[in-house]
């Protein structure tokens, strides 16, 4: 049933789908001219969509124990974990709007709707994050990713940038299709599409029927490919590589925590009676994405391309939070997504920040010697990557601890084993960049160019960082809450 | 004779792997591809019309419906895009030598 509290529930995306539609005419009318009305326009959107996220009263409902909310007929639901990835969602692209311009400006590419693109992307995460049904999970998902191609294409004139888009839209297209083979033969099954009716359902069911096993794989194997999990992250490395660098930052972040937070709700509410049937699928992704992650870094030569297969490696210690599961694991995992977007958009400042003869460049060789020119920022991407290491005190440090310590209590000791000898082995390519950064002559042309919006972040990225140690309970206890909020008791 | 639910089942399968076998194995040009990813989509729709025909409970044509109009979305965005591919390459190869890839030593 629709009630009249649903729709004031929904606010957050009520007040983007607004932004799109005013956005998008605004952007018409206006030209790639006054493209600066239209981003301070979207962020403006953000401002107001996160304020509805967290509108004091319903805060207040969080803290009473009124979570979860099932919303129109039970395909929308709002609870701790919706509300935890709508704030960091919000905040990592409004970073990503304000990196953008920077970026853009470099190459004189300033256009209109790249921001209403950005906040399309932003809705359809908002819906996947709050699915509770498996048609509006393929709405929100399609969304998202119709987006995301654009995105990926976006420098229009270069060949990388379209090859990019176009190596995109073919993989995501395919695993859209994997994705619906799979929830056809579990709506086969049990004839429901509802997350909660098919929760009681599976926890009925004594033993697994052949058909929804495989349609349950074939579920794990395409959003295995929406996080890059290895075997199925051959698309990533390309896409990073070839896509505009604030839109691989994006690409980096905010969609994969969008799913990351899909496939846990996936895994822990309907299909938590299977745990039997996937928890070896996911040891198994868990351990090829961190060993090939760490290893595939060793030898690039493009930072972007090095961020791929980092990404990758940390999406392996993440599953790892999963398969420990439990309140504990989850938190590890809430724990450690929130770090490292954090960690990475403050990375990813600094790479637009570099240039080469003023055009934007993405070799590591040209970061040598920059702690002469630019120690400012050279200071910071120090401390970022550090963090990205694990090396104590910093914030990357807690968040591999939090996740190895929830497999070690689980049992899973090997996998913690495995976990920490591979952060030790792409250790080695995050202290290359800094070597090569403090150690080498500067290259002839190449330059870390400040900027407000650069340095703001990179600056706040390593302060958090930094600050972590010294109150990690308020966000620790922030992820344990809303941790426990994902399992059903 | 009658039709089945398994009949459906077995068709819908041979589609699919008839759209991976299409991905897998072109080798002329990418607008086969999404020929191939489209015969994937319809594969799924057939799928869910026949489950919602067999467990007499309408969502799963609901779906279908969705999965139409995404896949023509879909399908327009990718055209799109290899229209700019095309202009930059000036071919739409498969085969062609790609710009982004592994260092080679």
């Amino acid at each position: 049933m629709i009630e009249a509290s649903d729709f004031l529930l929904i606010a957050p995306e009520i007040l983007l789908f607004a932004g799109v539609l005013v956005t998008v005419v605004m952007a018409a009318f206006m030209g790639d001219k006054r493209a600066k009305t239209v981003n301070i326009a979207v962020l403006l959107f953000f401002a107001l969509a996160g304020y509805a996220v967290f509108f004091p009263n319903r805060v207040s409902d969080f803290m009473g124990g009124m979570f979860p909310l099932f919303l129109f007929n039970e395909q929308f639901i709002e609870d701790a974990v919706s509300r935890f990835a709508k704030g960091f969602i919000l905040i990592a692209s409004s970073g990503i709007i304000l990196l953008s311009w920077t970026y853009f400006k470099q190459i004189n590419n300033q256009k209109a709707e790249y921001p209403v693109l950005i906040m399309l992307a932003v809705l359809g995460m908002f819906f996947m994050v709050s699915a509770n049904d498996f048609i509006m999970l393929y709405a929100g998902l399609e969304l998202q990713s119709l987006a995301l191609y654009i995105l990926a294409a976006f420098n229009r004139s270069s060949a990388k940038s379209s090859e990019a888009g176009l190596k995109y839209v073919i993989l995501s297209a395919i695993s859209s299709g994997v994705l619906l083979y799979g929830l056809s033969f579990i709506y086969g099954y049990f004839g429901t599409t509802n997350f909660a009716e098919l929760y009681a359902l599976v926890s009925q069911t004594q033993e697994m029927p052949m058909i929804a096993a495989v349609g349950m794989v074939f579920v794990l194997a395409a959003l295995a490919f929406k996080i890059s999990a290895v075997p199925f992250h051959m698309w990533a490395p390309d896409v990073y590589t070839g896509a505009p660098s604030p839109v691989t930052a994006f690409f980096a972040t905010a969609p994969k925590f969008a799913a990351f937070i899909l496939l846990v709700r996936l895994l822990f509410q309907p299909f938590d009676g299977l745990s039997q049937n996937w928890i070896q699928a996911i040891i198994f992704l868990s351990v090829a994405s961190m060993v090939l992650g760490a290893f595939a870094g060793l030898a690039q030569s493009n930072i972007k391309r090095l961020l791929a297969y980092s990404s990758i490696a940390n999406v392996g210690y993440l599953l790892i939070g999963v398969i420990a599961g439990g309140q504990y694991g989850l938190q590890a995992v809430l724990l450690y997504f929130g770090i490292y977007i954090i960690n990475l958009l403050g990375i990813f400042a600094v790479l637009i920040a570099l240039n080469k003869n003023d055009k934007p460049t993405d070799r590591i060789e040209d970061f040598s010697g920059l702690s002469k020119t630019n120690p400012y920022l050279a200071f910071c991407m120090m401390i970022l990557l550090f963090s990205l290491a694990g090396i104590p005190p910093l914030a990357g440090f807690f968040a591999k601890y939090f996740v190895f310590f929830a497999a070690v209590k689980s049992g899973y000791t090997a996998l913690a084993v495995i976990g920490v000898l591979s952060s030790v082995i792409s250790a080695y390519y995050y202290l290359r960049i800094i070597r090569i950064m403090y150690f080498s002559e500067p290259m002839e042309g190449a330059a870390l160019r400040s900027d407000f919006a650069v340095n703001a972040i990179a600056g706040f990225a390593a302060i958090a960082m930094i600050g972590f140690i010294l109150m990690p309970e308020l966000f620790s206890d922030l992820s344990l809450r809303v941790a426990a909020d994902i399992l059903i008791e | 004779m009658n039709i089945e639910l398994h009949h459906f089942l077995v068709l819908s399968a041979i589609l699919f792997m008839t759209g991976i076998i299409g991905i897998i194995f072109h080798r002329r040009n990418i607008i086969g591809v999404f020929m191939a990813i489209e015969l994937i989509l319809l594969s799924v729709i057939i799928n869910f019309t026949a489950f919602s025909v067999y467990q007499g409970n309408i969502s799963g044509q609901i779906f279908s419906m969705f999965i139409l109009t995404v896949a023509a979305a879909e399908t327009a965005l990718g055209l799109a895009i290899l229209t700019v591919y095309f202009r930059n390459r000036g071919s739409v190869d498969i085969e062609a030598e790609t710009l982004i890839g592994e260092d080679k030593p």
